[in-house]
């Protein structure tokens, strides 16, 4: 099931919307990647508030997601991490490192405008 | 009425033994039993509810109140004898107990009072079969098992729900003892008061992050002046607690620790580079302030 990724500004918007196979994170992650490229992306922010349940390789993914876009000098956003997953998450140790997190779109937008904002 | 006594119960004479009744014979002997006691359900009630208030039990229920309930046990307990059945019994025990729990009944005086009623009705029974011993003897073989049996249930129906009324307060207790608490926009405290184990730990977490969702908290100040001392579980609780704030992408600011606990932290290896701990409360919330771009001065206004 393909990802719909919407072009805001200088962000692109992945919203994630049910349970993604294996092979969906690969695909996803390969098509943002593209995007940041074609269009210049500062910013990709991934929504996950659909996701009930994060395992370690939608996590490993989503780290390897931020970790390929930055190389490209952009910053990754994931929002919407629902409180119970965050509970199981770290239970399982899997932490997100070096990806930026907020609670929601509305917020996530918020920090990459306030961050934008700052530097330019 | 005039009391009795029972005919003495010796050894039981070896002709007996040797005719146990027989299935049929039992069942027969059971519902002669039930119609007895059904038959004589006024007298035997109201002598049960007597020698109740004799004994001095059920003091925190009006006498209104003993003779409905004791309507209603008797009548199950009739009922559990007749079908041979529990289920009823035990459910009824239960709803008996939820009821008069709260008022304040204790589990000796509700094994008391079955006890009481097995006794009135084993001793009209010795009034009724008192010219015929072997009789007495098989209808008692037919009702002895079964009264325990009720005894038993009711007893640990009452049991049961006293301890699911327990664990409920302490539910409620540890809901209570760590509320959190919005200050400012965005901003979130969460005193924590106390010994702090795994469970608390746990409910703790899914609170603040269920707080933090509804208030959209950017900042949460974990106080733990009040706690003396975490052992190393905890502490990991603590630092998912932090993790998991992190997902919701509030940050979390630690303040109150004492030495010990700074200790065991170091202890466990937490990264404390990772995690932002300020000294006291106050520190807590004017840095939570600055993270979130509030500036406090003072006022021009008329002060205390």
């Amino acid at each position: 099931m393909e990802v719909p990724i919407l072009k805001q500004g200088e962000f692109l918007i992945a919203t994630i919307q049910a349970a993604l196979s294996d092979a969906d994170l690969e695909q996803l992650r390969m098509a943002l990647v593209q995007r940041v490229v074609k269009f210049r992306s500062r910013a990709v922010i991934v929504d996950v508030t659909a996701m009930d349940v994060m395992d370690s390789f939608a996590s490993r993914t989503l780290r390897e997601i931020a970790q390929m876009i930055r190389l490209r000098g952009a910053e990754t956003v994931i929002v919407g991490i629902q409180p119970e997953v965050a509970f199981a998450m770290v239970q399982l140790g899997l932490r997100l490192e070096g990806v930026g997190t907020a609670l929601d779109l509305e917020e996530g937008l918020a920090y990459l405008n306030q961050k934008f904002k700052n530097s330019s | 009425m005039a009391k009795r006594e029972p005919p003495p119960r010796t050894a039981r004479p070896a002709s007996l033994t040797a005719q146990e009744p027989s299935r049929n014979e039992a069942a027969e002997l059971l519902r002669e039993l039930v119609a007895h006691l059904r038959q004589n359900r006024t007298q035997l009630r109201e002598e049960w509810v007597s020698r109740i208030s004799e004994t001095r039990l059920l003091t925190a229920m009006t006498k209104e109140e003993i003779f409905a309930e004791a309507t209603s046990v008797y009548d199950s307990y009739v009922e559990a004898l007749e079908t041979e059945t529990f289920e009823a019994l035990q459910a009824y025990a239960r709803n008996l107990s939820e009821r008069i729990i709260p008022r304040g009944v204790e589990t000796h005086e509700v094994v008391g009072i079955v006890l009481l009623l097995r006794d009135v009705l084993a001793r009209s029974l010795f009034a009724k079969y008192q010219t015929d011993f072997e009789k007495l003897n098989r209808i008692l073989d037919a009702y002895e098992p079964a009264a325990n049996r009720i005894a038993n249930t009711v007893a640990v129906g009452f049991v049961q729900e006293r301890e699911r009324v327990i664990r409920q307060q302490q539910e409620a207790i540890r809901e209570l003892s760590t509320p959190v608490l919005q200050v400012r926009e965005r901003l979130l405290i969460l005193p924590i008061i106390g010994v702090i184990d795994p469970q608390r730990a746990r409910q703790l977490t899914e609170q603040l992050l269920r707080g933090i969702r509804t208030n959209r908290a950017k900042v949460v100040v974990i106080d733990i002046t009040g706690v003396a001392a975490m052992d190393v579980t905890v502490a990991n609780h603590l630092v998912q607690t932090v993790e998991a704030s992190r997902l919701l992408g509030a940050t979390v600011i630690v303040t109150g620790l004492s030495p010990e606990i700074a200790q065991t932290l170091v202890t466990i290896g937490v990264d404390l580079g990772k995690m932002n701990t300020v000294g006291d409360l106050q520190g807590g919330i004017e840095q939570a302030e600055r993270l979130l771009g509030y500036k406090v001065v003072p006022s021009a206004d008329e002060k205390l």
